[in-house]
């Protein structure tokens, strides 16, 4: 009674989303208040209506009720709680009411905390989530219901895809969605605007306090799914350049662009046009993501049962987002008055190159990531595109982009003084070579190259404290009139200033991993040894050992370094009873940074077994960075200059630095 | 500078960028672009020794050699032809006599072919798709879900 109860939910929800998506856009047109008026509350509605649909799903996935033909497809009454209820969203019917919960919840705290917009853009922008939400409610109900009953009920379900069942499942796709489709409330804010062909600096501080949310929580959810594939998977890679992967960078990638020409707009009333144009790609690409990991066009670990149907749906509302948006534009956007003129030596221009290598640096791996298709829609010819091509062609791109990082902070608006930002900063450069050579000779050589990456992520690093060493006047002003200077500067210049630190540190450890990385696959027998990174490892045979929902062969390792005995590891190849699938789980010691990985393979007649061993040096430093990244983000967030309701439409002069009473 | 000639400066950057990108790309598709094919495609056409290829099909029962360490021999065929390829390196968890498999590598100039990566994805069922739709198209295997449905 309960799913049916959920399932009529939803259907009250697409009613209430019809509502939402047709009346507050009619009263924004003729200026009544009352029908802008049903705009937050429609949508609060349903958030609520969502909300309560999802939450029934997972009860029914907490309870194990097979009478549910999705429950049935990817549960198991043996499996642990927290994949229980993490199956949810494990599965393509789960994972797009994860979607819209996302997207839902989203068009609600835009109602909460947008009190302080103009009636005629807030009753606009929550319209437009409104219609983002019909179109997959639409979706969910006619392709992907997750309320489907079976009759009779199976006694027991098929059990979870095992690569699933774990913890990562509980934080990755949570937050990759609210970065994902958190980008949808740009997509409205910019749509809204085209509709009401009028904008200004104030859209800019409306939007970037959302730009700067899902920018924060998509950099976690790649981060996360990056490291999760990593010890999961039992390959040793943490980035493999595959479709999905892309579907998930290329937001990542032209959300940084938006985040950072919402910055010039906000500032300088400049750049207008572009922004509102990134803000309509941004989504975009969202949505693209989306229909290459939902339709199936993809195999992947990402792409469930398949089925055309979703794909031509999808393939449908992504046409009419993006195609109606870019119309919009192309009739609205020569309206849009520009402003702001500038140097191209100048804080402005700086941003623009970043947006320059930023945007087309998202279109080649959109090319890398789509030509295949493409081909093979044309000719019939299938081809891969792989790493090789990602590497050489986006890794070049950003060499530029890595290096003009430290300068922009250091320019001023308007006009800049290339020669003044460059005194500051090759001290800085001549640092961060010092510091990669000490550490390329540490590690006993290797490629020049090694050192000069390493030198560029020191760099990026010294480089972020630069800006707030100079903004605080360290050097000039005696010590504590500069640090009192320091804590007074604003969150913001925290917030980037950490963020370009994560972006080195990320950048210190892929060049560590990939120069420094050593690789071994041997046959070991029991009392075999094997050295890796100047720790040796010692086989002490396999034992088989029970799961709740598997069994498994571990092997056990004895990690020492110069004779002593320091850790020891466990490696295993599990078999999953309910589908009969194994899989690898990879044993991973932590030293520092840096990580010693082992893997099983096949075992040998002869009582050996196939291993695989890595050392990877500084390997954290990837997801560290983007740690560091994330603490930015929510730091920046805490500026009162960007907290969401208090800008009025009147830009009032902004105090830059709150300098201490003297 | 004149508004002129500073929007000029800009613009000519921008498109400079840009084709320098294009160029870049170009090149890496050049480098690294590896065909599809199928062992029955190999009896047609030739493939130069050194070119990197995708080679698919089922791995041919029967045909699973472990030789010294961790090397690996096995017959990758699709009912048209038959291709012997060595691996060094673990297999993926669900390769299994049988089932649909993807290599990627190398034909030496004694035409053996060498595989740097073997793919196998995280599905009981799975076919790569590749090798699915030409097998589908030769009627030498029937998609087990659309079988049941």
């Amino acid at each position: 009674m309960i799913i049916e109860i959920g399932h009529y939910a939803l259907v009250l929800a697409l009613a209430t989303a019809l509502i939402a998506s047709i009346l507050p856009v009619i009263g924004a047109r003729r200026g009544d208040t009352a029908l802008m008026d049903l705009a937050p509350l429609a949508t609060i509605t349903l958030f609520c209506l969502v909300a309560f649909s999802f939450s029934v799903l997972t009860w029914a996935y907490a309870v194990s009720d097979f009478s549910l033909l999705n429950v049935w497809e990817n549960s198991h009454s043996l499996m642990p709680m927290v994949y229980k209820i993490t199956g949810v969203w494990g599965n393509h019917e789960g994972s797009m009411m994860l979607w819209l919960l996302t997207l839902t919840l989203f068009s609600a705290l835009v109602a909460i905390f947008g009190r302080n917009l103009p009636d005629t853009l807030k009753a606009n922008v929550l319209t437009v989530q409104a219609w983002i939400t019909v179109a997959f409610l639409l979706f969910i109900l006619f392709t992907s219901n997750p309320f489907m009953r079976l009759d009779p009920a199976p006694a027991e379900g098929q059990d979870l895809n095992p690569v699933l069942q774990d913890f990562g499942l509980a934080i990755h796709p949570p937050l990759l969605y609210l970065g994902y489709v958190g980008f949808s409330v740009c997509f409205s804010f910019a749509v809204a605007a085209l509709i009401e062909g009028r904008i200004d600096a104030a859209w800019a501080r409306w939007v970037r306090p959302w730009t700067l949310a899902a920018w924060t929580f998509l950099t976690a959810g790649i981060a996360m799914g990056s490291y999760w594939a990593y010890y999961e998977l039992g390959w040793g890679g943490w980035w493999f350049w595959d479709p999905v992967e892309n579907a998930s960078f290329m937001p990542w990638l032209a959300g940084t662009a938006l985040l950072h020409s919402a910055l010039v707009m906000e500032k300088r009333e400049a750049l207008k046009i572009w922004t509102v144009l990134l803000a309509i790609m941004t989504f975009s690409l969202s949505l693209l993501g989306t229909f290459l990991v939902r339709s199936g066009v993809l195999t992947s670990v990402h792409a469930f049962a398949t089925d055309p149907s979703r794909g031509i749906f999808i393939l449908a509302i992504l046409s009419f987002f993006i195609g109606g948006a870019f119309v919009l534009f192309a009739w609205r956007a020569p309206q849009l008055k520009s402003g702001g003129l500038f140097a191209p030596i100048s804080r402005e221009g700086a941003l623009v190159l970043n947006n320059l290598i930023l945007t087309v640096s998202t279109a080649t791996v959109l090319t890398g990531t789509l030509y295949p298709l493409v081909l093979e829609t044309l000719t019939g010819e299938k081809i891969s595109v792989g790493a090789p091509f990602f590497n050489l062609s986006f890794g070049l791109l950003m060499i530029p982009l890595l290096l003009a990082v430290p300068f922009g902070p250091l320019l001023a608006w308007k006009r800049g003084d290339l020669l003044g930002a460059l005194q500051r900063i090759y001290v800085v450069a001549g640092m961060a070579l010092v510091a990669g050579f000490a550490f390329f000779y540490a590690q006993n050589g290797g490629p020049v190259l090694a050192a000069l990456g390493l030198a560029l992520g020191f760099y990026l690093i010294f480089g972020s404290l630069t800006d707030l060493w100079y903004r605080a006047n360290f050097g000039k002003l005696a010590f504590k009139i500069a640090f009192a200077r320091f804590k007074g500067l604003p969150r913001s210049a925290f917030g980037s200033a950490l963020a370009h630190m994560g972006l080195g540190v990320t950048v210190l450890g892929i060049v560590a991993v990939t120069t420094f990385e050593t690789e071994h696959v041997l046959e070991m027998k029991p009392g075999m040894r094997a050295e890796a990174g100047g720790y040796s490892l010692v086989f002490d045979g396999l034992r088989e050992a029970i799961g709740p929902n598997f069994t498994e062969e571990r092997g056990h390792f004895t990690v020492s370094r110069n004779g002593a005995v320091v850790a020891d590891v466990w490696s295993s190849k599990r078999i999953y009873t309910a589908r009969r699938m194994p899989t690898t789980e990879a044993g991973i010691l932590t030293f520092g940074a840096s990580q010693l990985y082992v893997s099983l393979g096949d075992p040998m007649t002869d009582g050996g077994i196939v291993v695989r061993i890595w050392w990877k040096p500084w390997i954290l430093f990837i997801w560290g960075g983007a740690v560091v990244m994330m603490i930015g983000g929510f730091v920046s967030l805490s500026d009162r200059r960007l907290r969401v309701g208090a800008p009025s439409r009147r830009a009032k002069p902004v105090k830059l630095a709150m300098e201490p009473a003297e | 500078m004149t508004r002129k000639q500073k929007r000029l400066t800009v613009i000519a950057g921008g498109v400079g960028f840009i084709l320098v990108a294009v160029l870049l790309v170009m090149f890496a598709f050049s480098q690294s672009i590896a065909y599809f094919y199928m062992p029955s495609d190999l009896a047609k056409t030739n493939v130069a020794p050194g070119t990197r290829i995708r080679l698919g099909g089922l791995v041919e029962a029967g045909s699973v050699v472990r030789g010294e360490g961790s090397t690996v021999s096995f017959k990758v065929t699709d009912g048209g032809g038959s291709v012997p390829v060595s691996y060094t390196g673990i297999l993926p968890d669900l390769f299994r006599e049988g089932q649909g498999v993807v290599t990627e590598g190398t034909f030496d100039t004694a035409h053996a072919f060498k595989a740097d990566s073997v793919l196998a994805k995280h599905d009981e069922n799975y076919m790569p798709r590749e090798v699915a739709d030409r097998l589908k198209e030769q009627g030498v295997w029937k998609d087990p879900k659309e079988a049941t449905r």
